[in-house]
């Protein structure tokens, strides 16, 4: 795309880049510095789960299973294999291979079924994997796994976890642009619109789920062994915490399901406001309550999300612009000849 | 070991039941409208609260109760309906609507978390802890009486749907929406009243739960809606029959598990969902076997 909107849209881009950098020098407060952390955590969760749910129209309510994988694997890895300081931090891409092969088995089972059974089988498998956390031998049961060897300086230690994981969600923003508009976008875009058509017309539907899906388990795992680092310790509800599921799915249908920018607006906006509700209500179920309403008026009032909704108006403006300006030239153009006809 | 076992399958019968009521409540929802409702976990836990709260503080029976909060209970359905699903349309309205089912789940448990704290309560009666002796098992009597409830209130929305022009209505709807809407039905008013109905279950779900369960609180809504959606895929979405089958058959197995390990057992609920998918993903008794009925 060319013109003045591809101008537009780079310059857009590269502001948001530099407002994103320059955020922890502006606001050097741990108490800021850590949710922006959580946001940029959640602008590459957001962004995975798009990849496969927005682009396939497959919803899943259990990426959490890939997120808490990634935290468990580096956290039982750092701690069986007495890693210590910054040298585990090249665990992280074992996180992100644990989590997609995990991914195989459970997209080769889930994506049997049809669209809306596949939301619930992604609910069951989730809630397998939180009780495999407490169950089983090597997980530490309820006290979870902790990581006291890492020893980060409170305060000190919030930019670089920023920086990384900032650097993450360029990499699978550009990636999730890549994607939208390669072959391979088309074809799970397709799935999303008819997949019996698609299937027709020789997509190997199958294969191009199940690939869209095992990237999202990826960049899913590996964010999810970043968090781990960050807050030094997993417990099974908060690794596989079913609000996670949900939260992601709500930033990437706020921003606009199925766009690249969709899921990193939802994440901007969304994750910082729940934080500061948290931090404003000292009264935990007030935040809850306020933020299920916001939820639910996000659903209802905007149920296309903002950046599809906006993109229409903006469409309309310049419609409706430009029939003005061709009503102008037309009675511009009919007046001379009006006159001519009645001389 | 043998006796153990033949206790757990009883009991698993038993809560089967109860389950099922709760299932078919959630099923129907699917058939008619499409959808999958999220809350319906938390609204049985609801459904609870308000047992709890007639009995602790306005002492009226249990079972008296019902007569209160089936019908409160069938009010907050149809208002969910009206005010978060109805207005859906389009593409993704699957999907909207279980993200709205989500939200309404999440602002019902921050209620009641605030009402009722995170503190497990139990709902109390006589006949609660009192047992029956039956071929030599000892059966508290809340058991039996849940189950005969929970069968009578399936076989009542069984005749409902078979026997009346509303449930002729309501299934010509789960068919076709377009054909049914052009043979003059008011499809938005069935749908409304099929969700009040599907919610006014959970009522007596929740008093079911709420004295059997061994206390609860608003958390309790998580553990419950990932079973009846178990349940309800098991038997095929949509199904009636399936979810009292399903109901029946995983109870009857996590309790059988548990007699060995109560740890797994709640795994080998899931893990029998996820097998009996690869074999058949349509559930059970798909959906097209209520289409036959």
């Amino acid at each position: 795309m060319t013109g003045p909107g591809a101008a537009w849209r780079g310059g857009g881009i590269l502001a948001l880049l530099a407002a994103l950098a320059l955020f922890p020098l502006v606001f050097t407060n741990p108490l800021v510095t850590t949710i922006g952390v959580d946001t940029m955590i959640f602008v590459v969760a957001a962004s995975a789960w798009n990849i496969f749910s927005g682009y396939s129209g497959y919803i899943s309510l259990g990426h959490a299973v890939f997120f808490g994988t990634g935290a468990y694997t580096v956290g039982i890895a750092a701690r069986d294999w007495n890693l210590t300081g910054t040298t585990v931090f090249w665990l992280l891409p074992l996180a992100a291979a644990v989590a997609a092969v995990i991914a195989v088995p459970f997209g080769l089972l889930a994506l049997r079924v049809r669209r809306h059974t596949f939301v619930v089988v992604t609910i069951a498998i989730f809630f397998i994997f939180q009780l495999m956390a407490y169950n089983l031998p090597f997980t530490g049961g309820t006290t979870g796994v902790s990581a006291p060897f890492l020893a980060w300086q409170p305060g000190t230690s919030n930019d670089p976890f920023y920086y990384l994981a900032m650097a993450i969600a360029v990499a699978t923003v550009g990636l999730s642009w890549l994607i939208r508009g390669s072959r391979f976008g088309l074809q799970l875009r397709a799935i999303r619109d008819d997949e019996g058509r698609t299937r027709g017309l020789g997509v190997h539907t199958m294969r191009v789920k199940l690939a869209a899906f095992v990237i999202s388990a990826f960049i899913t795992g590996l964010i999810g062994g970043l968090w781990f680092y960050f807050i030094t310790q997993v417990l099974p509800p908060s690794g596989f915490d079913p609000a996670f599921n949900v939260s992601v799915a709500l930033m990437a249908f706020f921003g606009g399901l199925g766009t690249v920018a969709g899921p990193v607006l939802g994440a901007l906006i969304l994750e910082p406001a729940a934080q500061y509700l948290t931090l404003e209500f000292p009264n935990a179920f007030l935040s809850q309550i306020i933020l299920g309403a916001l939820f639910a008026a996000v659903v209802v009032l905007l149920p296309r999300g903002v950046i599809p909704t906006v993109g229409e108006k903006v469409t309309s403006w310049r419609a409706r612009r430009s029939d003005h300006l061709a009503a102008r030239v037309a009675a511009a153009a009919a007046r001379p000849s009006a006159e001519r006809s009645s001389s | 070991m043998g006796r153990l076992i033949y206790e757990a399958i009883i009991d698993g019968i038993l809560i089967g039941g109860v389950y099922a009521l709760m299932a078919v409540g959630l099923t129907l929802i699917f058939g008619v409208l499409d959808i999958i409702n999220i809350a319906q976990g938390i609204l049985v836990i609801l459904g609870a609260y308000l047992s709890y709260v007639l009995s602790v503080h306005l002492h009226i029976d249990l079972f008296v109760g019902l007569l209160i909060t089936v019908p409160a209970m069938f009010v907050i359905g149809i208002t969910i309906y009206w005010a978060f699903i109805r207005p859906l349309r389009g593409h993704e309205r699957t999907g909207m609507a279980l993200l709205a089912s989500y939200a309404v789940a999440i602002v019902i448990e921050g209620i009641l978390y605030w009402i009722f704290t995170p503190n497990y309560v139990q709902l109390r009666a006589p006949y609660v802890t009192a047992s029956v002796r039956v071929f030599g098992f000892y059966l508290p009597y809340i058991y039996l009486y849940g189950f005969a409830l929970a069968l009578a209130l399936v076989g009542l929305i069984y005749l409902m749907l078979y026997r009346t022009k509303f449930g002729r209505s309501v299934r010509a709807t789960m068919q076709d929406q377009v054909a049914a809407r052009l043979i003059g039905i008011d499809v938005n008013r069935v749908a409304g009243l099929t969700f009040g109905i599907g919610v006014a279950v959970t009522a007596v779900g929740g008093m079911m739960y709420g004295a059997t369960s061994g206390g609860f609180n608003p958390n309790s809504g998580y553990d419950l809606i990932s079973r009846l959606l178990a349940i309800v895929i098991l038997g095929g979405l949509g199904s009636i029959a399936g979810a009292l089958v399903a109901s029946v058959f995983m109870l009857t197995l996590e309790s059988v598990v548990n007699v060995w390990s109560p740890e797994w057992a709640i795994v080998v609920f899931y893990a029998a969902l996820a097998l009996v998918l690869i074999f058949r993903p349509a559930g059970l008794l798909g959906r097209q076997a209520v289409r036959e009925q």
